[in-house]
């Protein structure tokens, strides 16, 4: 039938789609099932971080720095802090960098719990996505315990935390490393290794390790494409050098480097990892001192500009400052590890079906809070 | 001939009536299962366990705004609702459910019609299924609910052709299309034994024919949000959700029927028992089918879905050979043995 008239099919997946996981839109040209062309539109979620930042002093920032990476928001004020602190030169005591590893690590395994889970949602398994907020449940009594908060927690500050760890806490904290280890081999037999799922998501959507260090990914990403790059290891901070833990670099072991199934993969190996990581933290915890001991009461900066990064569950997480002098930074900018991550899917994406474009979305693990700001 | 009337009336009505009833508790069992699969309660609220759910979600969907999209081409779009549900219910009419028993001086068989093709008159009555799913996809005039529907005729294509296939080989052992002869030669020795491929294909191409996961992709929420059904609300979805239960009671039963003995209880021959033997025969029948449909919502709350090329690949290159080579296989012992 030579008048058959044939065209391709623009469909607006999003800002409310379930595989988008908040508020993206990817303006997608099928033909059929396959993508041609992808086109994400960002910005349904834009709350003006940035400049907000310019208006409140440094300590006012945590809780906005909370709310960027909803899912990590402990990570978050780590990276936060750390940077003002290196414009300040602040020292700090040994049990708060100790208090601040187990936060920042449980908050590692709370937000790759979401991402596991939510991926396993993308491809058709609904039960792992309850398994996994099941066990997130009990890092966020954790947390509660200690901050009293569930989602933003405005815990870690300035030169300390806001409140020493409760009584009880690193007994509960060990208490659940054992729980939490043995159920690494649940979703292994449930989701990881399912044949349907292997079907799915390995070779599919792959980043070569090129591609990756071009468009900027980083994180579990970036490890998932088999380059070895961790900062907590390769630029230390905190106090990551004085504990016993590997980086994990994906070996393609069911597909190929760089495909969703590694980018999965990834993450629940880390998992692992950092409970280790808690587990020494644990053990290491020094006795009780003054946790807010070199709180400033007042930020009084120096005149200069200064460049953090530290290692968020999703990637590289810069804070770049710039001082007046004055206890309100002149200007923050913020490097998002997801939005640089999401920005390679309109070049990988393409010439996929769109089942395949769900896996790769749900394999990046966006959030949408820190993309936008 | 009154008395006929009345006895067919009858039994229509114990049939549909049983059916919608366990369509609503199926409903209600899948969210149990699920809150069991998931560790959690499921519906607890409404009655003792949750037992007049099914009540409350019907009111409820009666009450929602009934939603025409305004392009949407009318006529098809209510009608396709309608066209899911009624061959789901249809095909019920010829699968047997019980023994039968002797009343008014005459045989009473446990099954609306008992017509000699009654296999023949299942495949082409589901094959109408299918075309509810494509038209109230397309009527709806979303591109969401168009590739569903799009996605689910050419699935339903792949495997009905496997699904037909793993049959014959059991016509070839009976002789007979009628359903009744198929659960009467199982006496004994079921099906399943002795066409265990057959058996294995057939369950496959039911999970596909019912859209259940693994092979949900004509609703696939992650994908297309709700494929198919995406536009409709209140009442009509319900009747799409209504009719894929219903689907799922009748291959239930199927299977139960051609592989696992129908109504046939094991070691006990009821035929000889009188009532109590048809009693017996209903609730072989129906435990039976129980399980396959706790198999159903198992499966469902386990595994994740597949792809739309994955889910053709399954079907013409594995599930068809495989279905082919059964019946040679199986004509050939007949011949030969």
């Amino acid at each position: 039938m030579p008048d058959l008239k044939t065209e391709e099919m623009v469909v607006q997946m999003g800002p409310q789609h379930p595989a988008t996981h908040g508020v993206l839109r990817l303006e997608i040209t099928t033909d059929g099932e396959i993508v041609k062309k992808i086109d994400p539109h960002i910005g349904y979620l834009h709350r003006c971080f940035e400049k907000h930042c310019e208006v409140l002093n440094y300590h006012q920032i945590i809780p906005f720095v909370d709310r960027c990476d909803y899912l990590a928001a402990m990570n978050n004020e780590h990276g936060y802090v750390m940077a003002v602190e290196k414009l300040l030169d602040i020292e700090l005591p040994p049990r708060v960098e100790y208090i601040r590893v187990i936060m920042s690590e449980l908050n590692r395994i709370a937000s790759h719990l979401v991402a596991l889970g939510t991926f396993g949602l993308d491809i058709g398994a609904i039960t792992p996505f309850l398994f996994t907020f099941r066990d997130r449940e009990k890092i966020l009594d954790l947390f509660e315990m200690t901050s009293g908060a569930r989602l933003l927690y405005n815990y870690i500050w300035i030169g300390g935390v806001a409140f020493d760890l409760p009584n009880g806490f690193v007994e509960k904290c060990f208490e659940f490393i054992d729980y939490f280890l043995p159920k690494l081999k649940e979703y292994d037999d449930l989701l990881s290794y399912n044949k349907i799922f292997i079907a799915r998501t390995a070779k599919v959507a792959i980043i070569p390790p090129a591609v990756a260090i071009e468009w900027g990914i980083t994180g579990p990403n970036l490890r998932a494409s088999g380059v070895d790059w961790d900062l907590r290891r390769d630029e230390p901070y905190s106090i990551y050098d004085k504990f016993d833990w590997d980086v994990i670099v994906a070996d393609g072991r069911v597909g190929v480097l760089g495909d969703s199934w590694s980018r999965y993969y990834v993450r629940v190996l880390e998992m692992e990892q950092s409970a280790n990581i808690v587990k020494q933290a644990l053990e290491g915890l020094p006795s009780d001192e003054n946790v807010k001991s070199a709180v400033p009461r007042k930020v009084k900066t120096k005149e200069g500009s200064v460049f953090f990064r530290s290692e968020n569950p999703r990637g590289e997480l810069g804070f770049y400052i710039i001082s007046d002098g004055s206890d309100i930074p002149h200007r923050l900018k913020m490097r998002s590890p997801a939005f640089c991550n999401l920005s390679a899917i309109s070049d990988i994406g393409e010439g996929l079906l769109i089942s395949d474009l769900v896996a790769l979305l749900g394999s990046i693990d966006i959030v949408l809070g820190e993309i936008d700001r | 001939m009154l008395t006929d009337i009345a006895i067919i009336i009858t039994k229509i009505m114990i049939v549909i009536g049983g059916t919608f009833t366990a369509v609503a508790y199926l409903i209600l069992a899948e969210r149990k299962v699920a809150g069991f699969v998931q560790e959690r309660y499921g519906p607890n609220r409404v009655g003792i366990w949750g037992l007049l759910q099914p009540i409350a979600d019907g009111v409820k969907t009666m009450l929602k705004e009934d939603i025409t999209p305004a392009k949407a081409n009318r006529i098809i779009y209510h009608l396709a609702p309608a066209m899911v549900l009624a061959p789901a219910l249809v095909t019920f009419a010829v699968v047997p459910f019980g023994s039968g028993i002797d009343a008014f001086g005459r045989h009473i068989a446990f099954q609306i019609a008992d017509i000699n093709i009654g296999i023949l008159f299942i495949f082409a009555i589901t094959s109408i299924g299918v075309y509810g799913v494509v038209l109230g996809g397309w009527s709806s005039n979303n591109k969401y609910s168009l590739l569903g529907g799009v996605r689910s005729s050419a699935q339903m294509i792949s495997y009905e052709l496997a699904l037909g296939l793993s049959v014959v080989g059991i016509l070839l052992l009976t002789g007979s299309l009628r359903l009744n002869d198929i659960v009467e030669a199982q006496i004994g020795m079921w099906n399943v034994f002795r066409q265990p491929v057959a058996f294995m294909i057939f369950l496959v191409a039911v999970f596909a024919e019912t859209n259940r996961l693994p092979f949900d992709l004509a609703e696939s929420e992650q994908e297309l949000i709700a494929g198919y059904h995406i536009e409709y609300s209140g009442f009509k979805y319900s009747m799409f959700m209504l009719g894929e239960y219903s689907n799922i009671i009748t291959a239930s039963a199927l299977i139960v029927t051609l592989f696992f003995g129908g109504w046939t209880v094991p070691f006990i021959d009821v035929t000889k028992l009188g009532h109590l033997g048809a009693f017996l025969s209903v609730v072989s029948f129906a435990v039976k089918t129980g399980f396959f449909l706790f198999l159903y919502l198992w499966v469902r709350w386990t595994l994740p879905r597949f792809r739309y090329d994955q889910l053709m690949h399954l079907g013409w290159k594995i599930l068809l050979p495989l279905a082919l080579l059964n019946l040679l296989f199986t004509a050939a012992w007949i011949t030969y043995v």
